[in-house]
């Protein structure tokens, strides 16, 4: 019987399984970033060890970094500690840093694609859940804790278990307005935020194969909001055409030989899933979460649904929990929900494709009066000076946002750029938990042009229909 | 690692859905370099009425309403959780804020994956018990103060004042590790020749893995 394109990731890099099926598992590519890693490289020190193998890693500072005026330094002292560390850790354990002031600095899932650091047939782990975005290169990719990024510096492996397998089929032709991010907040919709725990995710069917590198990325990034550690989706020409030529990618014979290769990290046809979702696309509206938890979201044209409506109990207090938070009412229309900032980045929407997106939206146009704030964050420095050659940074400035620095930024807030409390937030980030752009602060996720056009009105807007 | 042979502790309930990292251990608070000091902002924005910042020296005000506040659930070591317990970010801050507070164990329907790895790592031992068991230990704990369960990991036993209340079960392997407080390094350091004979063979077969031209920046 064929294999999955998860078991072939996971056969391919067991070193020892153990009888109970736990089996030592090789990693070929750790991503670091400031937060999550202070206490493992403290760890390996203490140990005496050296890294396994320095150059499976790269680095960068992304959660912590500020989004403007940088040559000021960063004046949060226990912020600039951290990645004050970060750099001397690099240095110290030979590690390749890309500092605050390269260019090719940004969120770490941006810029480990970007690098061709992220290759198909790869294991890559990071210190962050949203290393599933990796995925989207036909490669195994998850988030671990501080103690696995220990481990992994210095033993090169971890000890796991194997997932159960899950394919989602989005099938159908996507319609205009609608994109990845409107797919991953319907998957999580229908599936639940724990749907796909014990799960990887393996994304397939027409629609995904349609989408950009960027919006398989957008994808895979969310399956960890839908409970899965990873997402997947099998390697084919846009895979291969969007690495030729990246800075850490094979070249030359090498390449041929890997393009080989990389070609087997799909999943055979009569392989079998332990579980399988098919999704038709093809009538799908504009997605927004009007709760606090990715899995409360309704269509654009729908409206904050009734917590009586819900039959199981636990279920009906949290939704009613959500809306107490949010400050919604049931049976308001989407579409008449105020915001006071928007906010355009974080792993999930920060690439070149999303920025174009949202800028056409708001081109000669300007946000609206009521909008407090505007940020626009792009997710690397490599994607904001693309996007400035093409004068999007221009078409936002006009418009009235505020052009930044690449980083974390409002995603989480833990820098300077954050939510105060009760500001409602259109947010193309991943999160809509409490607190998480700001303490008291209201996230509604949102595609990138459904973020830029409610910022020009002001509120949420069916961008389906002609303003 | 600090081991679990078994537990006895007062329980505490909380009673949510889905609660995630961020409301574990805010976002602020993930700017230490250290282990250590998370305790004191274990669920911080929901057990203070004040907003929390890291270092900070003024005196908290707590929120009466939480349930961590509540006199009877002082010194609780074993937190009562509905599904999906420990869901979102990877951060191993979590567990260590529970820890730190005097957790040792959670029961709850599910959990999140990468908090549940991340709780075995810290000796912290999350355990799996049926829906309705736990709506019935919910149940339980609100009507007597002073409600205690007994983890037992050897047996895999839950019980209340000697009365059986479920089972769980957990993967060897990560049973072992917990009994004996192993952790994951010692153990894999054992095997260092079989993972430099998987490596050799992976040089051959995949060499781009090993380094290429932009990997030397």
């Amino acid at each position: 019987m064929g294999k999955t394109l998860y078991e072939k990731l996971w056969d391919s890099h067991v070193v020892r399984e153990l009888p109970d099926g736990t089996c030592l598992v090789y990693i070929d590519r750790q991503l670091v970033h400031e937060v999550t890693s202070p206490q493992a490289f403290a760890g390996v020190r203490a140990r005496g060890r050296d890294l396994w193998r320095p150059d499976a890693n790269l680095a960068v500072a992304d959660h912590n970094v500020p989004t403007k005026d940088r040559a000021l330094g960063i004046s949060d002292p226990t912020s600039r500690v951290q990645i004050e560390t970060l750099d001397r850790n690099c240095r110290d354990f030979g590690v390749a840093l890309f500092s605050m002031d390269d260019v090719r600095q940004g969120i770490v899932h941006v810029v480990g694609p970007e690098q061709g650091a992220t290759l198909p047939g790869m294991t890559i782990v990071c210190g962050d859940s949203h290393t599933s975005t990796h995925g989207a290169f036909g490669a195994l990719a998850y988030g671990i804790g501080t103690s696995e990024v220990e481990q992994v510096m210095a033993t090169q492996c971890l000890l796991q278990k194997r997932s159960r397998t899950m394919r989602v089929r989005l099938e159908g032709t996507i319609p205009a307005g609608v994109g990845a991010k409107d797919m991953a907040l319907a998957v999580i919709g229908q599936i639940g935020t724990a749907g796909g725990t014990g799960h990887a995710i393996e994304f397939a069917g027409d629609a995904v194969r349609a989408l950009s590198m960027e919006g398989r990325m957008t994808l895979c990034n969310m399956a960890i909001e839908a409970g899965a550690r990873a997402g997947l989706i099998g390697v084919d020409e846009t895979t291969i055409s969007y690495l030729a030529g990246r800075p850490f990618a094979p070249s030359g014979a090498l390449w041929d030989q890997a393009v080989q290769a990389w070609r087997e990290y799909v999943t055979d046809p009569d392989a079998t899933f332990d579980r399988e979702q098919v999704i038709d696309v093809s009538a799908l509206a504009p997605q927004v979460t009007f709760g606090t938890s990715p899995e409360m979201v309704v269509p654009i044209d729908g409206c904050v649904p009734d917590p009586a409506r819900e039959s199981d109990p636990a279920r009906r207090e949290a939704m009613m929990a959500a809306l107490t938070y949010m400050d919604l009412r049931p049976g308001t229309a989407i579409v008449d929900v105020p915001i006071d900032v928007v906010f355009i980045g974080s792993c999930t929407n920060a690439r070149l494709e999303d920025l174009r997106a949202a800028a056409r939206i708001v081109a000669g146009r300007k946000v609206a009066s009521g909008v407090r704030r505007a940020l626009v964050v792009p997710g690397s420095g490599l994607v904001k000076r693309a996007a400035e050659s093409e004068g999007l940074d221009r078409l936002f400035k006009e418009a009235g946002f505020e052009w930044r620095d690449p980083g974390c930024s409002m995603c989480l807030a833990m820098n300077a750029d954050r939510l105060e409390s009760g500001e409602r937030c259109a947010s193309t980030s991943n999160r809509n938990f409490e607190g998480r752009q700001g303490a008291g602060g209201r996230t509604h996720l949102v595609s990138p042009q459904m973020a830029a056009a409610a910022a020009i009105a002001g509120h949420f807007v069916d961008i389906r229909r002609p303003s | 690692m600090q081991r679990f042979e078994k537990e006895t502790g007062l329980v505490v309930p909380l009673d949510r859905l889905n609660v995630d990292t961020d409301a574990i251990i805010p976002k602020q608070f993930l700017k230490a370099v250290g282990r250590t000091g998370f305790g004191a902002n274990l669920f911080d924005n929901w057990r203070y009425l004040d907003q929390g910042e890291p270092g900070q020296e003024t005196a908290r005000t707590p929120n009466p309403d939480f349930v961590l506040n509540k006199p009877r659930y002082q010194g609780a070591s074993i937190l009562l959780a509905r599904a999906n317990f420990g869901c979102g970010s990877s951060r191993e801050h979590a567990p260590w804020a529970l820890v730190e507070y005097g957790i040792r164990a959670i029961v709850a329907p599910s959990f999140a994956d990468i908090f549940y790895q991340n709780s075995l790592k810290n000796g912290l031992l999350p355990v799996v018990l049926p829906e309705d068991t736990v709506d019935r230990l919910f149940q339980a704990v609100e009507a007597e103060v002073g409600y205690a369960l007994t983890i037992d990991l050897h047996t895999g036993q839950v019980s209340a004042q000697g009365e059986e209340i479920g089972t769980f079960s957990i993967d060897p392997f990560r049973k072992e590790c917990l009994l004996n407080g192993l952790d994951d390094i010692g153990w894999t350091l054992r095997h260092e020749a079989e993972i430099q004979a998987y490596e050799a063979r992976r040089r051959r077969e995949a060499p781009w893995l090993f380094g290429s031209e932009g990997s030397r920046i």
